[in-house]
């Protein structure tokens, strides 16, 4: 379950300590825009010595590594893959080929270090107008891509447009993103909201990502990730709708019924998997059925 | 390969440690730290431990310990041996 992800700086050794106790339910070591050119070699030292020591149970790690046009993200890879992150997130994917040639280099260390192939999943960022285009082909590119991730700042910028609080300027990206990656049968992340003082600005943009069909939404201030979290967890009443459903479903079962209907409503198989989805959610979330 | 230039890794914050590494025939460690009492000697031996994991005979080492965790002084030594080294 990956509702909230919080971005923490590489280098920053206060922050990625303390990187589980901030409430997200996955952490992203940043080796890339947080990180200056002279000081990758130190971060990408710290992240690897803070996956090997430390333990951060109950939160996911990810890594985002340097992009693939630069000299970092190969050694970025060896030094991250043996202590097995969720996800590596890579930035400026903007074609399959970019991922397939990510893929193959994380395949050739897994198998150097005889781990088995895929251990080690792989979330393209998309922040350009190219990768938008070719988002569908990204997120099917090879079964180590789990997800897509939006990133907003690097595509209105390839864009030549503003960003905006309101997002229109990304409202095909948004929508692209979401239907390419639920077409290749993998998640979707969308954006941070970049102003960390807006406490009601973090709840619109939370609730549009949801409304929209994201799984979650990533964070680059702890302050957000409450607010991001409940928008992505069921409401009881969600929950209770749900158990209610396969009630039904159960029920015209037993009674060797095709259809049934709830509350006036036809129940037909979407409506059933969205009841199995947040059913799961509640149950990892500790949520129990109301009365 | 031993140490062939002045380096520096690490900074002065809180939870990180400074290093500072510079050639030398032998091999000395200057530590300062808020927790000195209690953990110097300890802080010492992991420092001595990853400049022998790095294949480091010679060298004068000092480090700035503000709290930083058993991991964070390895990564910081390590990079510090990494760019005394003329690797990085």
């Amino acid at each position: 379950m990956r509702r909230s992800m919080l971005f923490l700086p590489g280098n920053n050794p206060n922050m990625l300590i303390n990187g589980n106790c901030l409430g997200s339910d996955a952490i992203i070591f940043d080796l890339e825009d947080a990180v200056s050119p002279a000081e990758k070699d130190a971060a990408r030292i710290l992240v690897r010595n803070t996956m090997r020591y430390m333990d951060f149970r109950g939160c996911e790690i990810i890594v985002r590594i340097n992009s693939i046009d630069t000299a970092y993200w190969q050694k970025d890879i060896d030094e991250i893959m043996p202590y097995k992150p969720g996800l590596v997130l890579l930035p400026k994917t903007g074609s399959a080929a970019d991922a397939l040639e990510a893929d193959r280099y994380m395949t050739e260390v897994e198998q150097k270090l005889g781990l088995p192939q895929n251990t080690v999943g792989l979330m393209p960022l998309i922040e350009t107008a190219m990768g938008v285009e070719n988002a569908f082909a990204i997120a099917s590119s090879t079964k180590r891509v789990k997800a897509l991730f939006l990133g907003a700042e690097d595509l209105t910028a390839d864009l030549q447009c503003k960003r905006t609080k309101e997002g229109r300027e990304i409202e095909y990206a948004r929508t692209r993103l979401v239907v390419a990656a639920r077409a290749a049968g993998v998640d979707v992340y969308d954006t941070p909201f970049t102003d960390v003082n807006d406490d009601e600005g973090i709840v619109t943009d939370a609730q549009l990502a949801k409304a929209l069909g994201f799984t979650g939404k990533a964070s680059i201030s702890p302050r957000h990730v409450e607010v991001i979290n409940a928008v992505f967890s069921p409401t009881q009443k969600e929950v209770d709708y749900a158990y209610e459903v396969m009630d039904a479903i159960e029920l015209a079962k037993s009674q060797g019924k095709g259809a049934i209907a709830l509350h006036g409503k036809m129940i037909d198989a979407p409506i059933v998997t969205r009841a199995q989805q947040t059913i799961a959610m509640a149950q990892a979330l500790g949520m129990e059925r109301g009365v | 390969m031993e140490i062939v230039k002045l380096a520096t890794a690490g900074t002065m914050e809180s939870s990180d440690a400074y290093v500072e590494i510079e050639p030398a025939a032998s091999l000395d460690i200057q530590l300062e730290s808020v927790v000195q009492e209690q953990f110097g000697d300890e802080i010492c031996r992991v420092v001595r431990e990853v400049l022998e994991e790095g294949g480091v005979s010679g060298a004068n080492v000092r480090v700035v310990d503000r709290g930083a965790l058993e991991c964070v002084i390895r990564a910081r030594v390590e990079t510090a041996i990494l760019r005394g080294k003329g690797d990085a």
